[in-house]
């Protein structure tokens, strides 16, 4: 536990240049700078590694940086997408709190593998804590020469600023951030054409997760076999899981994949008193929602995640005990992704409040007996025919609360009143 | 307008983006100026910004009311930014935001009679391991009962005195 990204966590300032180095920090960085390691080495250390992206699509890393036109002729971007705001997510703001360090020494090792001599960390606007920390780490890294140009007399240069947010849970999906760094609406771009050819101020850019990035040094320095044993096949390494809800103990634990699931619930201190376990959101809010018989056997890794139902994603896992009313939590969640629809594509802006009234209504008391249908014909018309992946998200756990949890929707409909709070 | 000690820090944040690319700062010089300005935005101000970093008006003004950290009409001294989103939710935020909308006698949007605090229902604000939480300012204030927000209220009321 606690290996990569946590490598620091139980020290003395463990955010601290002084403690990162002590750990064996900017190992990786400085053989880079002494010319030890090629671009090529590294994106097949990363390959061997199994590293896929932590923002929740799990694309695997060492591919993505593979796709990087590194040799044009003109300025490249690394991007650390630090939006962290998927309902349930709070891994990668105690990554910025306790070892920023490790973010920097990722985008370092990242601008050197694409030829990019820029970066921007875009940190959420409401993490200010972390926000102060990364900057405290930034200043610490160029004090000691490991940022800026033609660093320690070699020709890498590398530049890495903070940018924050300002509220908007869509500029943590990628292109819509790149708008948000441009200083524009958050509104995602069509794809093609991709980042890694035109990507921010129209120049090639590769944006990762904080924790990707926060995950190759360790990766780099004990090689990525190392890093790949930990986990099981196909899911590389230890991951970050956000445990929270109806736990004893919620916290961030960084753990192998492949853990059975009821070892992390045991470690967030297992459910309440004299409840029983219900029902668990694997992944974020985006994420399908399975019942309690389905996540008890399910390993914690993208195939077993999978086979159980649902997804990864960014490995927030919702735990919700027999208290819970499931038409209440899907109506808030329904409420989050219109909030946060930016409006730009039909399906997503119309669907998503067709979506949260229709809840919306069951719960006042008004429901009708074909809201049901009604539900779950438009989440089925949202699904694939947008933009980006919000869409998709929206409607995904809507499909999912009414499979497994169905009974509960017919009847907060015919009694106009929760099945579980009355 | 805009104060000489908050072009200082507009400028601080241009210098981090590419020659002729100020508009990126365009969020933070936003942030900037409203806290000169009780905490909100207006037209005049908005306008302002874009002036000072040679961009259209309506630019500024999209990217102000697109997101969600800037106010268009007075909010209070401080604002308590709840969230109510599922994590919070399942550990009980839906009381202790009733519990406070009494104990400050306003609703969610609504600002003290003092002009001392607003509150605000948020979605998700990443902290979901210390739910149920808020957020005033800069700080987070986590693992939240009534008897904590009577402690924070209580603080924040004896500040402004
Ligand atoms: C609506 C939406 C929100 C997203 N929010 C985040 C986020 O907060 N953080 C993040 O890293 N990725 C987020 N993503 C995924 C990013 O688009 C992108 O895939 C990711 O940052 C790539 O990094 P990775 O390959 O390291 O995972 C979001 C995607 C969507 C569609
Ligand atoms: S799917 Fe929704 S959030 Fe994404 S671009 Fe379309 S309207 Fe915007
Ligand atoms: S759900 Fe409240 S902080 Fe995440």
């Amino acid at each position: 536990m606690n290996e990569v990204c946590f490598k620091t966590l139980d020290q003395k300032k463990s955010w601290s240049l002084k403690t990162y180095e002590a750990n064996g920090g900017y190992s990786v960085w400085r053989k880079i700078l002494k010319g030890e390691l090629t671009p090529d080495q590294i994106i097949d250390e990363l390959k061997t590694s199994g590293l896929r992206g932590r923002g929740g699509a799990g694309f695997p890393t060492g591919l993505k940086w593979s796709f990087m036109p590194r040799n044009a002729d003109v300025q490249k971007y690394v991007v650390c997408n630090s939006d962290e705001g998927e309902p349930g997510t709070c891994k990668d703001r105690d990554i910025l709190r306790y070892n920023p360090h490790s973010v920097i020494e990722g985008m370092a090792i990242g601008s050197f593998v694409m030829n990019a001599t820029k970066g921007y960390n875009y940190i959420r606007g409401e993490f200010m804590e972390p926000f102060y920390r990364f900057e405290g780490a930034l200043k610490e890294a160029y004090d000691a020469g490991l940022l800026g140009e033609n660093l320690d007399g070699s020709s890498v240069s590398f530049d890495l600023y903070a940018h924050l947010g300002a509220g908007a849970y869509i500029c943590g999906e990628e292109t819509a951030l790149l708008e948000s760094l441009e200083g524009k609406k958050g509104q995602p771009r069509f794809k093609p054409p991709f980042p890694a050819n035109i990507g921010l101020f129209g120049m090639p850019t590769t944006i990762n997760n904080t924790e990707s990035f926060a995950s190759v040094p360790e990766i780099l320095a004990q090689g990525g076999q190392w890093f790949a044993d930990i986990g099981v096949e196909n899911s590389g390494g230890c991951k970050l899981f956000s445990v929270t809800g109806h736990v004893n103990e919620p916290a961030n634990f960084e753990v192998p994949m492949g853990i059975p699931f009821k070892d992390l619930l045991e470690m967030a201190g297992g459910i309440r008193e004299g409840r029983t376990l219900k029902a668990v959101i694997p992944g974020g809010s985006s994420t399908p929602v399975l019942t309690a018989d389905a996540a008890m056997a399910m390993t914690m890794d993208y195939d077993g995640i999978e086979k159980a139902g649902s997804m990864l994603g960014a490995g927030s896992v919702i735990i919700m005990d027999d208290t819970t009313c499931m038409v209440e939590a899907l109506t808030r969640l329904a409420h989050f992704y219109y909030d946060e629809s930016c409006g730009q594509c039909t399906p997503c802006r119309e669907g998503t409040g067709w979506l949260y009234r229709v809840l919306k209504r069951i719960m006042d008391g008004n429901g009708k007996a074909d809201d049901i249908d009604l539900l779950l014909g438009v989440q089925d018309k949202i699904i694939g025919n947008t933009i980006c992946a919000l869409g998709d998200a929206a409607a995904m756990p809507v499909e999912s609360f009414l499979r497994n949890f169905r009974q509960e929707f017919e009847y907060y409909i015919e009694h106009g009143k929760s099945m579980v709070k009355g | 307008m805009i104060s000489n000690k908050a072009k200082k820090q507009i400028d601080i944040w241009v210098a981090k983006y590419p020659e002729g690319r100020q508009s990126s700062a365009v969020m933070e010089a936003l942030k900037i100026v409203q806290a000169e300005n009780d905490n909100s935005l207006t037209t005049e101000a908005i306008q302002a910004v874009a002036d000072y970093l040679d961009m259209p008006g309506i630019a500024a003004a999209e990217v102000a009311t697109f997101y969600e950290n800037y106010n268009h009409k007075p909010v209070g001294k401080h604002t308590i930014r709840f969230c109510h989103n599922i994590s919070c939710m399942l550990n009980g935020a839906d009381d202790l935001i009733v519990y406070l909308e009494k104990k400050l006698g306003v609703k969610t949007g609504e600002v003290t009679k003092d002009s001392l605090i607003n509150v605000k229902k948020v979605e998700c604000l990443g902290a979901c391991v210390g739910a149920p939480m808020f957020q005033i300012g800069d700080q987070y204030y986590e693992n939240l009962t009534t008897d904590k927000i009577d402690e924070i209220v209580d603080g924040l009321r004896k500040k402004s005195k």
